[in-house]
């Protein structure tokens, strides 16, 4: 294995820990929130601040590779993809300390209708599974795992679209429990930007591997 | 433009251009890239026919520079060389003054006219960027000059002819990043009048300073495209393992 090799290697494996502190939050948040388990919150506030040294880490390897090795071709498309990436994935770990946030502000466990009516239960699976599936497809290099984010997405845009709907509907049934609703509501939006996450992800590892940009293109709707 | 079809050079026994068809446009830069013994400047002389005098050459295919065959249609060598200007890896001024040197190629071309070639040299001078560095001192000798000056003199040498082609062999591989980067600015600033084809090992060098890119092994030419689309995106493998330095 080349120096540059061993390099990439080195960076790939820090990109693979920050896949797992990110999607490791969002499970927690999930759980968290299903069980309305404070102490698991307070857990991922403390952990976001390793979510953002890890970012601001390879954002450092980035510009050291880039100024060290001049990279061209896959090496060069792979180091863009990495620092978008990273990015990606350091805003989907803020949306999760945003959930987290929400969570230490409820007094009470979620009502269970209220779950079930706005799908959100279903929806945070999803989105955890997204962040499980992108993590994989680009440890593996897997363009088609890649794909599969944007059909899941469908899941995810779809239960946000119809949240208006159902929150106004549960707030008229439910008028006393009308602050929890708004919580799941914003939870809900914070979700689906999870998704849109997992999406800019899916396209950074088509662009390093196959050279194809599908950003703003109609191929990923 | 540049148009060489199914060109084919042998050493001899040795087959070192294996049917090279490639085009250069016009007013620009193409580089030649490959590793050592590829044949990229065994391509490069045959734009000007240097490889004419190596024993036991032969070459078949053609090569044409504005639609002229430089090998079939009777081609005056002397004609094509002044077309056609190189620009060698070593600096190799002649052993006189900045001014004579400039001045040889337009008294071997019989040009008599003192204050035409006054002119042409001052031009040549600014045209290769060396022009305020040696405008005091024309009649000093060009080998007190250092080695990034004598290489931009030795472009200046080609330039005063007005050729329209420019042949570059690794022209800054022994010069200091100064240097370096002067003589590629200056490839930039010539573009504009001169179609370029330049040989070089530094692969960031191709990539700042040219527009198409054309990749060799063993011979052949694996791979012409623009030279983002080669550095960005080459379509063979094998080009890009050789520029991601993955080759072998």
């Amino acid at each position: 294995m080349t120096h540059l090799e061993e390099e990439l290697k080195a960076l790939k494996k820090e990109v693979t820990i920050m896949f797992m502190l990110v999607h490791a939050q969002l499970a927690k948040a999930n759980k968290a929130l299903h069980e309305l388990d404070k102490d698991l919150a307070h857990e991922i506030l403390l952990t976001e601040k390793r979510v953002n040294a890890q970012e601001l880490s390879i954002d450092r390897d980035c510009e050291n590779f880039l100024a060290l090795y001049n990279p061209v071709a896959v090496d060069l498309r792979y180091i863009l993809a990495v620092l978008k990436i990273n990015s990606n994935l350091e805003r989907t770990g803020d949306i999760a300390e945003g959930i987290a946030r929400f969570l230490l502000e409820s007094e009470n466990a979620f009502d269970k209708k209220l779950l079930e009516e706005t799908r959100i239960t279903q929806m945070f699976d999803i989105a955890v599974k997204m962040m499980d599936d992108i993590s994989e497809a680009f440890e593996q290099e897997n363009t088609a795992m890649a794909r599969s984010i944007f059909r899941q997405d469908v899941f995810l845009d779809e239960v946000n679209r119809a949240a208006n709907k159902n929150i106004a509907a549960y707030i008229l049934a439910n008028p006393a429990n009308s602050e929890q609703a708004l919580h799941i509501l914003s939870t809900i939006r914070k979700i689906e930007r999870v998704g849109d996450q997992a999406k800019n992800i899916a396209e950074e590892i088509i662009f390093y591997i196959e050279a194809k940009v599908l950003k703003h293109s109609k191929k990923n709707a | 433009m540049i148009d060489s079809k199914n060109l084919n050079l042998y050493y001899g026994q040795y087959h070192a251009l294996k049917n090279i068809s490639l085009s250069m446009p016009a007013k620009s830069v193409t580089a030649l890239i490959g590793p050592s013994g590829c044949g990229k400047s065994t391509f490069l002389r045959t734009l000007n026919r240097m490889n004419d005098l190596i024993p036991g050459v032969k070459i078949d295919g053609d090569v044409l520079i504005d639609g002229k065959d430089i090998y079939k249609d009777k081609m005056d060598i002397d004609l094509l060389r002044k077309k056609v200007g190189m620009v060698f890896q070593k600096a190799n001024p002649f052993p006189k003054s900045i001014f004579e040197n400039i001045a040889y190629g337009l008294r071997v071309n019989g040009v008599r006219d003192e204050s035409f070639i006054k002119e042409r040299v001052e031009k040549s001078l600014k045209q290769a960027a060396l022009w305020g560095e040696v405008k005091d001192v024309l009649k000093k000798s060009a080998l007190a000059l250092s080695g990034g000056q004598q290489q931009r003199l030795c472009i200046a040498r080609a330039l005063a002819v007005e050729p329209q082609v420019l042949l570059m062999d690794e022209p800054a591989s022994a010069l200091d990043p100064i240097s370096t980067s002067k003589i590629e600015e200056l490839i930039h600033e010539l573009k504009r009048d001169f179609t370029i084809a330049i040989v070089t090992h530094n692969m960031q060098q191709a990539a700042r300073v040219s527009d198409y890119t054309a990749f060799f092994y063993l011979g052949e030419l694996v791979e012409l495209d623009e030279t983002k689309t080669i550095f960005i995106n080459p379509k063979k493998e094998q080009t890009q393992n050789y520029i991601t330095g993955r080759f072998g």
